[in-house]
């Protein structure tokens, strides 16, 4: 342990808008060594990274590279320094040639520098050699599948002399085969003493390529252990092991007939197959899974957002097609979109405006505004929803994060829905606002509202939920009540692991 | 709270009050009662012009083409009244033609979501050479005489024309204000998508303001046309210049979701009136659309000011609620 490691990060702490992303996350890197970083969703994995790839500054913590604080990290000194990235999905210029590509990130030469374009082609050429990859230079990079993308930018990473490289879920999207070659590439650059982070949710193939894990929780670091001495159970408790110290106001209630109900839906621009769900009046369901599981894509197919082009959907029984959220609304449907800055609700519009957009048909009389019961119902939802503001005729964007989400809230209440879906209700709102959402979900619950909640932060979906449907590829992979229903579990299913090996992770 | 949030459509009335009261003082003829009559007529037609680009830009979009669309109204009325159609027949058809020209916008912007900017652009060209190429370039002549003034005689005309532009302008407001439609036109400027989710269709939002924004430029053509004996076929050249300086001097924002009509009617008249005011001064007229150059900047650069300024307040005061609730 003499050795300088290639990276280390330590302590890092990191928040948005009061909210801690990280709290102490450490990492340490050594040269020729493939480090596996794994984590729930919002473990705090990206801002690690952002930390490190020097597109986010953090608030605390100390970052050395080659034994060297680095200060004022940007992204530019980071790529200085020899740490390049490769996300998920490739960043390549698409209307540009694979050798421009590769230029961008290795010539030097300012704007006014000429083009040795036979210098570059030739580079470019070696470049890809060294990673193995057959792909014509003069290729519009666009042109490429992405596993020759992925490779491109490893070629271009190389070319700029990377020692760290980060590989974000590199093999998300890949087939087997193109994994394999992917693996090939990753061991011939440990060869060369190249560092390298690589983060991914299929810990099968961990052991396959990874020296080293460490594991995030809740923005801070966990461990760091050897592959060769974890397994896989041992991997995700470590994941899980989050207390559950928040006290979540889940009550009985009596459950009522079934109110939605979907059968074999299937939605292909979603990517979602085959889901068979049900959700009874005073029931909260829980829809836990990884982003990208399918889970808002399956609420908007409800919601009308997204055509649906296999199966049924039923409320109280009865078949319905569902073509735009306007006909979802006027079925009794409300959906609370995730990211409310984007679309939950209009920052520049007044709160009572806000709260009434999608009832504008019961504050009106053959189409015009009754301002004074516009007033009385907006206020009136406001005041319930404890929404914090001097009036509610200022724009929302004056509002704080929870208060925002209780203005979205109040507009999908105040259509009197049947059934809500709430996606990520309570992300990246501060604790106070959370657990006065969560407890109004329980009082819309005990009224007979059927709720569908999206959410990645598995204590919310345990002691929330009457029941938790896992979802991994489109699909349902698994109902689970709420006594059945355990962290290692549910995140076991997230993963794609079967139901035989969630088994003996319950029993472990 | 009320005066803040009206301090665009302010500040372009005390503009408006500075330029009459610097012109009142140096040549006080202008305020006699021939003068302000010729200015309201002139800006009569492009008000309602305004009234409609107000609605189109509130969404977020833009139509150019409305200067060619007043061109072919104005050369159907005049066609129309030759024929023998009777003058109370004279504002449907035109209505109709101008809304079904604005449908066609209205389709493809909304509909086939294309950029609104291209398709004005490319109809403005199409309906202008397409009735260029009609009328060979020939005025419409030897009008039936009750074309003229819609044979009310000229002074009651020219009261009724001043009077349904300003009336037409406060109905609209009523209406952007009162009418659940009013709401989504601003929902839909601000954020199409969140509107969507709330159920609103912005496609048909965006097609019906594109609608209306024809019917007007068809009234706004036949108003104008019946102050003349003929009917030109190169009318409304450099209209949409006009109706978009108006809504943007009148505190719109080009983005869409923000603006009143009220804003609008400040601008139509504080353009309206420089080029006049200027001859008054003794100032050389050539000026006059430098000056409307200069005030349109100065309008868009007093906008983003007044946004840096608000966001600045915002964010002392999202730290406030922030702390309260803790």
């Amino acid at each position: 342990m003499a050795e300088v490691p290639l990276l280390r990060a330590t302590d890092m702490t990191k928040s948005y808008a009061g909210v801690q992303a990280l709290k102490s996350a450490s990492l340490e890197l050594r040269a020729g060594e493939v480090h596996a970083l794994i984590g729930e969703n919002g473990a705090g994995k990206s801002t690690l990274i952002k930390i490190i790839t020097g597109a986010v500054e953090p608030d605390g913590g100390e970052l050395r590279i080659e034994g060297k604080t680095v200060t004022n990290n940007s992204p530019r000194v980071a790529k200085a320094l020899g740490v390049a990235a490769i996300y998920q999905q490739p960043a390549l210029f698409p209307e540009l040639t694979v050798a421009e590509n590769i230029a961008l990130g290795v010539e030097e030469s300012g704007m006014g520098g000429r083009v040795d374009w036979r210098g570059r082609r030739k580079r470019a050429a070696e470049l890809l050699a060294q990673v193995g990859a057959r792909i014509d230079p003069d290729a519009d990079a666009g042109d490429l599948t992405m596993p020759q993308q992925q490779l491109v930018e490893i070629a271009r990473a190389l070319g700029a002399d990377a020692k760290v490289l980060i590989l974000d879920e590199p093999t998300a999207s890949l087939s087997e085969e193109d994994t394999q070659n992917l693996f090939n590439v990753i061991r011939t650059l440990r060869e060369r003493g190249v560092g390298m982070v690589y983060i991914s949710h299929r810990l099968e193939e961990l052991p396959v390529i990874a020296d080293r894990v460490t594991v995030l929780r809740d923005g801070r670091t966990i461990d760091t252990r050897l592959m060769s001495e974890v397994n896989r159970q041992q991997l995700i408790q470590m994941m899980v092991g989050r207390e559950l110290s928040a006290v979540f106001p889940k009550r009985e209630v009596q459950l009522g007939d079934v109110v939605l109900e979907l059968r074999d839906l299937g939605c292909a621009e979603g990517g979602i197959k085959n889901v068979n769900l049900s959700v009874r009046a005073g029931e909260i369901v829980g829809l836990a899974g990884l982003v990208g599981a399918g889970r808002t894509e399956l609420a908007r197919a409800v919601f009308g957002l997204t055509p649906v082009d296999s199966g049924q959907i039923l409320l109280r029984g009865e078949p319905v097609r569902i073509g735009s959220p306007a006909e979802g609304i006027r079925r009794g449907i409300a959906y609370l979109p995730e990211d409310r800055r984007r679309h939950g609700v209009i920052l520049d519009m007044q709160i009572g405006a806000n709260i009434t957009l999608a009832s504008l048909d019961r504050i009106s009389r053959r189409g015009v505004l009754d301002f004074k019961r516009e007033k009385e119902l907006a206020g009136d939802y406001a005041r319930r929803l404890g929404v914090k503001t001097p009036a509610i005729y200022v724009p929302v964007a004056t509002l704080s994060g929870g208060n925002q989400q209780k203005v979205a809230l109040s507009r999908w209440l105040l259509t009197k829905p049947s059934v809500l879906i709430l996606d990520e209700p309570t992300q990246g709102i501060d604790v106070g606002a959370k657990s006065e959402i969560h407890a109004l979900m329980t009082d819309l619950a005990a009224e007979g509202v059927a709720v569908l909640m999206i959410s990645s932060e598995l204590p919310e979906i345990l002691g929330m939920s009457d029941r938790v449907a896992v979802m991994y590829g489109g699909a349902i992979v698994e109902i689970l009540d709420r006594a059945d229903a355990t962290q290692e579990k549910v995140l076991a299913l997230a993963l794609g692991h079967d139901a035989a090996e969630v088994a003996s992770a319950g029993a472990d | 709270m009320k005066f803040s949030r009206y301090k665009r459509e302010l500040s372009a009335a005390l503009a408006y009050v500075v330029l009459l009261v610097a012109v009142g003082a140096a040549a006080p003829t202008f305020f006699g009662a021939g003068n302000l009559r010729d200015l309201a007529l002139n800006n009569a037609p492009v008000l309602l012009v305004a009234v409609g680009m107000t609605l189109v830009i509130l969404v977020g979009e833009i139509d150019i083409s409305v200067g060619s669309q007043f061109a072919v109204c104005s050369v159907a009325a005049g066609w129309l009244a030759k024929e023998g159609v009777p003058v109370a027949l004279l504002l449907p058809s035109v209505l109709l033609l101008g809304a079904l020209m604005g449908a066609v916008n209205g389709a493809l912007v909304g509909y086939l979501r294309l950029p609104s900017i291209i398709v004005t652009l490319a109809m403005l060209v199409a309906w202008r050479d397409a009735l260029r190429w009609v009328t060979q370039g020939e005025w419409v002549q030897g009008l039936p005489p009750d074309f003229q003034w819609f044979g009310l005689g000229q002074t009651l005309a020219q009261w009724l024309i001043v009077g349904v532009a300003l009336g037409v302008l406060v109905a609209f407001s009523w209406m952007l204000r009162n009418l659940g439609a009013g709401r989504a036109v601003y929902a839909v400027g601000s954020d199409a998508e969140a509107a969507r989710l709330a159920g609103i269709e912005p496609r048909r939002v965006v097609f019906g303001v594109f609608m209306l924004m024809g019917a007007l430029t068809g009234l706004a053509a036949l108003l104008n046309a019946v102050r003349f004996s003929a009917v030109p076929s190169n009318a409304g050249i450099g209209l949409e210049l006009k109706a978009v300086a108006a809504v943007v001097v009148g505190g719109a924002a080009i983005t869409g979701g923000r603006g009143t009509l009220v804003g609008t009617l400040i601008g139509a008249a504080l353009l309206g009136t420089i080029g006049t005011a200027l001859t008054f001064v003794g100032i050389n007229p050539f000026w006059e659309k430098a000056i409307q150059g200069a005030i349109i900047l100065a309008a868009l650069v007093s906008d983003v000011a007044l946004g840096h300024f608000e966001r600045m307040r915002v964010g002392g005061l999202t730290l406030k609620t922030a702390g309260a609730s803790k």
